[in-house]
């Protein structure tokens, strides 16, 4: 294996880059891994030593933005761990072989490296009607999935499609789009987002590559270092929030004073991602940061918590515009009609019993009678 | 009925003070929740003179929002262990319906008090059987409020009681789920004390028997003739 996958370094010696350049990668692959400044040993010994491990990228029902996201990580050399550090066997859209050649590929890899490879995973798979709704080289991506599966040294699930069926499963989900860790019994990645930040999906990579295992996970399977906490908890604008100081619509003066967002159904308090910290495209913005809510990509069945522009959503059944609070202020409304019809019920048919009480103690008051003991 | 002569009436005492306690914190807790939980999910405009730094109105509506919260929990949990230990009107057994006698009660609290179909005076002394039944329902709605609640504050806090409840985010698929429903039941507890406050007023007005002051002083009172020995 190692001579046919150089180690990164042997790779960039080749490539005319120096000793220095080396380490300053490290220690930028160290740094978006989240791994600390005493780790930075093990990521050059890694990178020096270690053979380039063979990549799987499987693409089933997605949109390849998990991919356009990837390849646009902030360092440039970064990039390179795609086509240089990683050895890619197999991905769709970035392969050179096609036909054939390509499936040859895969089953080479699978065979050749069973325990050993990565297996990358980006959309989800459908399970209805056996599963034709996603084929690839005339087998359904179930049947792909669960050979390339078996044998994989892990399995990462890209994007929201992989993790949570994202817009396919959305309802009513009519090919029964299903995420990558309901289908395989075993230790799944989850690295949601529609895409995920590039960045993030490097570090995950360079976790894996450096340390020889996952990274830790929360209970949904998602790298903590990136998905414990929320959009909301690290934002820029989160202090306007804290003031109660809120957008009430777009384009007003609030608006253009970056007030928070939270009015306009920005999805930020219930999202857990990366996006406030690393921001996207080496950097430069996040949806907040360029005025606009977050829509919750990242979280279980987003496209069904919609409208993206108000904060509680519409609910299912009774209407697209009905809310909780619709329902809340029409159940309190009959409530208070319920008791007021009762109240004057209650008069009317009471009406004896009431009096002759009345009587009674009007009664027990002139005899003198009764009372407590 | 009332006949001619006037009955004799007798002094119980039925809430103990724990219960009354509970019921009153719980009554607190409860409408500043509703007040802050509605302000949270739709915050008032205010006037935007200040700078954020200069206030911290919303944040301390919060505040107050998660203080009231562990309140009412912890609350919640005495009036549990106070079933086992308190009298028999405050015991866990009002408010489960296993016995015959209990449905059959509730049946007719429904014809006599709800429906008005037979008109006559009935009365229980502590909770009927229908109200033990309607506030044990609620008692899940609490939980559950307490659940999502805590699932909610959990990723915001590393203190050990909001933790316990974390695995309720991934369950209900989300916090935005977990955020909409427990504001939907938020409504329950709206409509609960419309219904409840009336019902205490309708049983104070139609059995003159101190109802309503009885969750003050504890004491209810009771026509001698119809006390089971």
């Amino acid at each position: 294996m190692a001579e046919t996958h150089p180690t990164l370094w042997q790779l960039m010696q080749s490539k005319g880059y120096s000793r220095r350049e080396f380490l300053r990668f490290c220690g930028f692959a160290a740094a978006i891994a989240g791994i600390k400044g005493t780790g930075l040993a093990a990521v050059v010994e890694a990178f020096e030593n270690k053979p380039r491990p063979p990549v799987v990228w499987m693409h089933f029902q997605e949109c390849t933005c998990c991919s356009e996201s990837f390849i646009r990580s902030s360092h440039p050399i970064v990039a390179d761990i795609l086509f240089d550090y990683l050895s890619l066997d197999y991905t769709e859209t970035l392969q050179a072989a096609a036909g054939f050649q390509a499936e040859k590929c895969l089953e080479d890899t699978i065979k050749k490296y069973p325990g050993k490879y990565i297996l990358l995973v980006e959309g989800s798979v459908p399970l209805k009607d056996d599963g034709v709704y996603c084929m690839i080289a005339g087998r359904t991506a179930l049947d792909i999935l669960h050979e390339t599966a078996k044998d994989a040294a892990a399995i990462i699930a890209w994007g929201s499609c992989a993790s949570n069926g994202c817009i396919q499963s959305a309802r009513p989900n009519p090919t029964q789009a299903t995420p990558i860790h309901k289908i395989v019994n075993r230790p799944v990645i989850n690295v949601p987002g529609c895409p995920p930040i590039g960045d993030v999906m490097t570090a995950v990579v360079t976790h894996i590559l450096v340390f020889g295992k996952m990274p830790e996970l929360d209970s949904q399977g998602r790298p903590k270092e990136f998905y414990s906490r929320r959009v909301h908890d690290t934002c820029y604008r989160r202090p306007y929030y804290d003031a109660g100081l809120f957008v009430e619509s777009w384009d007003d003066e609030k608006a253009r004073k970056g007030y928070c967002l939270y009015k306009m159904g920005c999805r930020g308090p219930v999202t857990y991602n990366a996006c406030s910290v690393t921001r996207w495209n080496e950097g430069t913005s996040y949806p907040i940061q360029s005025g606009h809510g977050c829509i919750g990509c990242s979280e279980n069945g987003f496209w069904d918590n919609g409208p993206f522009y108000r904060h509680l959503a519409g609910f299912p059944g009774f209407g697209i515009e009905t809310t909780a609070d619709t329902i809340g202020t029409i159940v309190g409304v009959a409530a208070a009609a319920g008791v007021a019809a009762h109240a004057i019920t209650t008069n009317i048919r009471k009406r004896k019993l009431i009096s002759e009480n009345i009587h009674e103690s009007v009664n027990t008051k002139e005899t003198g009678e009764g009372g407590e003991n | 009925m009332a006949d001619a002569h006037a009955a004799a009436y007798r002094r119980l005492y039925v809430w103990e003070f724990p219960v009354r306690l509970y019921h009153w914190v719980n009554a607190i807790c409860v409408v500043l929740l509703i007040a802050t939980g509605f302000i949270i999910g739709r915050p008032i405009p205010i006037t935007y003179a200040n700078e954020a730094y200069q206030q911290y109105w919303f944040g301390t509506v919060r505040f107050i929002h998660f203080v009231a919260a562990f309140v009412f929990f912890f609350n919640f949990l005495v009036r549990i262990y106070w079933g086992f230990v308190g009298n028999r009107y405050a015991r866990w057994r009002n408010f489960i319906p296993v016995t015959r006698a209990q449905w059959q009660e509730m049946v007719e609290v429904l014809k006599v008090d709800i429906l008005q179909t037979d008109i006559k005076e009935r009365i229980s002394i502590g909770h009927n059987a229908l109200a033990g039944l309607i506030y044990f329902l609620s008692f899940l709605v609490f939980l559950f409020q307490a659940f999502t609640g805590f699932a909610l504050y959990s990723s915001m806090s590393s203190s050990f009681l909001p933790r316990l409840f974390a695995w309720v985010v991934p369950l209900m698929g989300g916090d935005f789920a977990v955020r909409q429903w427990h504001h939907l039941f938020m409504w329950f507890f709206v409509v609960f004390i419309i219904i409840h406050v009336y019902l205490v007023f309708y049983h104070d007005y139609v059995e003159g028997r101190g109802t309503t002051s009885s969750m003050v002083g504890g004491w209810k009172f009771e026509r001698e003739d119809r006390l089971n020995p």
